[in-house]
């Protein structure tokens, strides 16, 4: 029988462009120590640890998990490293989750990291090997094509990623944590900046940050009054390129959430989450996975955004937290999709906190759009 | 025989140091070790920020001396690149008195019957040490008395203060200043540079050195599925949908279709094409898969999904075993493809 499992703590970093007074180690610690005293635990009470990170190019470090694992508190304990590209974090939290769910555990600490300033990113992902044709250009050069194939097929105007943008920006600077901190962007300005990986502007990518996130997740008796109870988890796989492959709505992220929605009870899941935290690195994503998720009908992810639903008082608020588009350690990007959803549901939000949430999505992806990672959590316990 | 050759990858990786190793950077560029006390009382040499029993971090630093023993060690009758010396040497687990951890280094020794396992060992400095472990250049033999009162070496004079022990972890966090750049204080080694480099020969499978070598003549050879009858172009010897063996050879016109793109207007390390330029999905006329290319023969904003584009080779006395060969994709200046025909392509 499955153990009902729930976040006890959730912490981050300050996330930067540059965090130089901090080590990998010492980075990692600034979210733990935040996620033990937010859960009120200390290391005795963690039974096991699970980190995650993304591509070894981006540090320059392929086994982490060796050089941190005093600093992770691991010795002594089980250490599990994840890998799943820019879905790591996401995929982190979910295998910390069995890990309750199977009842060997009491308390499990997740933890997942980047500091992007250690090395170049754009460099790392766009090494052409022999024989090919050097024409990749990072992973907006991968993505912009996929963008130009969505905002064919749906039709959605132009301006669509520049709202997602700016919305975005505008929750960001009511986020203590956010690397981009932007009251005062406008939809002129999103539209005036450099045109990157045409369709996609600088102002509506990501920025590179270095940062990390932790999460205690325990059992049912570790568990608070006011703990996030994890409702569903889901994670689904596919090849980066097959003949037929649908780019734009991958067929595994639209398994994954029709896995997750299942498991949680939800039949319509624009009703019945109230907050949502999405994996948006280039703002297009925002209307692409409304559709794949099954918030929208196929082609009609963008009215969605476009009537403001999406916004801190809309319908279903997308990334309160400021999103990707507003801190992105890659590492622990798709951690802090399901850390910021926990804390809407334990409503410690502070200044990003919408009102009465009970029910929330965190969502990851990574690789070319071939891994998916999510979480539903709430604030009754399934 | 599979096609190979070698692909070098490396970067000029940095490492922010945090306020332990930095510390101890900073005492070597003096010519100084320290360690630090981890809870149990052990001396940890080099340094470690949290502690192995605890994980509470640590901050009590330890100067050790100069000189120890060798705990355990090995021969490196052929130095690779990089390594501290390009003659036969020593690596050995070096104790230093004062520590309860021993230091991995090298040892100049002529020949492996001058090492043994308790054999003392000392410091051999670099001229100018910069804040880094190669500030020790190597240990030695300790045969000869020291040339200065031990265990320091450097001048006085030209060494800063030593900094009293920094707050760590919980400390660092309680104190709110804010995150960001610099840490440590002013002269202090804050960061180091570690180049990483991989050399690693590249193999391709025996399907895709056939495509490469019918490139090499001009030809574009793709594979069809048996079951699903796909064409793939590079061939990938299985079907990734179906798993099954992919044996038909179907060679491909230089012509097609652009199915979606992107203008590339950023320039980046290690880019080896100059921006902007257009990188496009190119479906060729009997593939059921596209590739990335390059279009060149118009403005960029001139590129449009569906444009039907013509393969550019380069000089065929310049052709090898690569996809380079064509130089381009350029516009046929056929009507658009219906986007019917590519819309399962996107
Ligand atoms: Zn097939």
């Amino acid at each position: 029988m499955k153990q009902p499992a729930a976040v006890l703590g959730v912490g981050q970093t300050h996330h930067r462009a540059k965090r130089l007074d901090v080590s990998m180690a010492g980075l990692c610690r600034e979210a733990i120590d935040r996620a033990m005293a937010d859960a009120n635990v200390d290391w005795d009470g963690i039974d096991a640890v699970v980190v995650g990170k993304a591509p070894d190019l981006f540090e320059g470090v392929m086994m982490p998990e060796l050089f941190l694992a005093d600093a992770l508190g691991a010795v002594g304990k089980p250490l599990l490293r994840v890998h799943t590209a820019g879905s790591v974090g996401g995929s982190t939290a979910n295998v910390a989750v069995s890990l309750i769910h199977s009842g060997v555990h009491r308390r499990v600490l997740a933890v997942a990291f980047e500091k992007q300033s250690e090395s170049n990113a754009m460099w790392a992902l766009s090494i052409a090997p022999p024989f090919s044709m050097p024409v990749g250009a990072g992973a907006g050069g991968y993505f912009a094509p996929h963008v130009r194939s969505y905002i064919r097929r749906s039709g959605a105007p132009e301006h669509i990623g520049s709202l997602v943008a700016v919305k975005d920006r505008h929750n960001g600077a009511r986020n203590p944590y956010a690397h981009l901190r932007q009251p005062d962007i406008t939809l002129e300005s999103v539209r005036a900046s450099t045109m990157l990986w045409d369709p996609i502007r600088y102002d509506e990518t990501c920025p590179s940050s270095d940062g990390a996130c932790a999460i205690v997740l325990g059992d049912s008796s570790a568990a608070h009054r006011d703990s996030a109870w994890i409702q569903a988890t889901a994670m689904r796989t596919e090849p980066t390129t097959f003949a037929g492959r649908d780019q734009v709505n991958p067929r595994a992220g639209r398994e994954a959430a029709h896995a997750l929605w299942r498991e949680a009870g939800i039949t319509d899941p624009l009703q019945e989450i109230d907050a949502a935290e999405i994996y948006v690195p280039f703002s297009w994503f925002e209307p692409m996975w409304l559709e794949n998720l099954g918030f929208a009908a196929v082609g009609q992810g963008w009215k969605l955004t476009e009537s403001g639903a999406t916004a801190m008082d809309g319908q279903l608020p997308v990334n309160a937290s400021g999103g990707v588009l507003s801190s992105n350690p890659i590492g622990a990007s798709g951690m802090l999709r399901f850390a910021e959803a926990a804390l809407q549901v334990m409503g410690r939000a502070g200044d990003h906190q919408v009102d009465g949430v009970r029910r929330a999505l965190g969502h990851a992806y990574g690789g070319g759009s071939q891994y998916f990672s999510m979480w539903v959590v709430g604030s009754e316990k399934p | 025989m599979p096609l190979s050759a070698p692909l070098r990858v490396g970067f000029d990786y940095t490492r922010s140091l945090g306020p332990v190793l930095g510390h101890f950077m900073t005492e070597l560029r003096a010519r100084r070790v320290v360690g630090v006390r981890g809870s149990d009382g052990r001396v940890h040499v080099p340094p470690v920020e949290y502690d192995p029993v605890t994980a509470a971090p640590l901050s009590e630093f330890v100067e050790v001396a100069a000189e120890g023993t060798v705990v355990t060690w090995s021969w490196m009758p052929k130095p690779l690149a990089g390594q501290p010396f390009d003659r036969p040497f020593a690596w050995a687990m070096v104790r230093l008195d004062g520590a309860d951890t021993p230091l991995l280094h090298a040892v100049d020794v002529a020949d492996p019957s001058a090492m043994s396992i308790g054999m003392r060992v000392r410091i051999r400095w670099a001229a100018d040490p910069i804040g880094g472990i190669t500030d020790i250049a190597c240990f030695e033999p300790a045969t000869n008395p020291l040339p200065t009162t031990y265990p320091q070496f450097a001048e006085p004079s030209t060494t800063p203060t030593r900094p009293s022990p920094q707050p760590a972890g919980a400390d660092r966090l309680a104190r709110g200043r804010p995150p960001g750049e610099g840490g440590g204080r002013a002269g202090d080694v804050t960061m180091v540079t570690t180049p990483i480099h991989l050399d690693v020969v590249h193999s391709v499978s025996p399907e895709e050195s056939k495509y490469l070598r019918a490139l090499a003549h001009g030809k574009l050879l793709g594979q069809r599925c048996p079951k699903c009858h796909k064409v793939y172009i590079p061939p990938r010897g299985a079907c990734p949908v179906d798993g099954v063996p992919t044996t038909d050879e179907v060679e491909l016109p230089d012509v097609g279709t652009v199915t979606t793109f992107c203008v590339v207007n950023v320039p980046f390390l290690g880019q080896r094409i100059k921006p902007p330029y257009v990188a496009a999905y190119v479906l060729l006329d009997g593939a059921d898969i596209a590739f990335l290319h390059l279009v060149l023969g118009c403005a960029a904003d001139e590129v449009r999904m569906g444009m039907r584009v013509r393969a550019v080779w380069k000089p065929a006395e310049d052709w090898g075993t690569t996809l380079e060969n064509i130089d381009h994709f350029a516009p046929t200046g056929e009507p658009d493809a219906p986007y019917e025909t590519y819309e399962g392509h996107l």
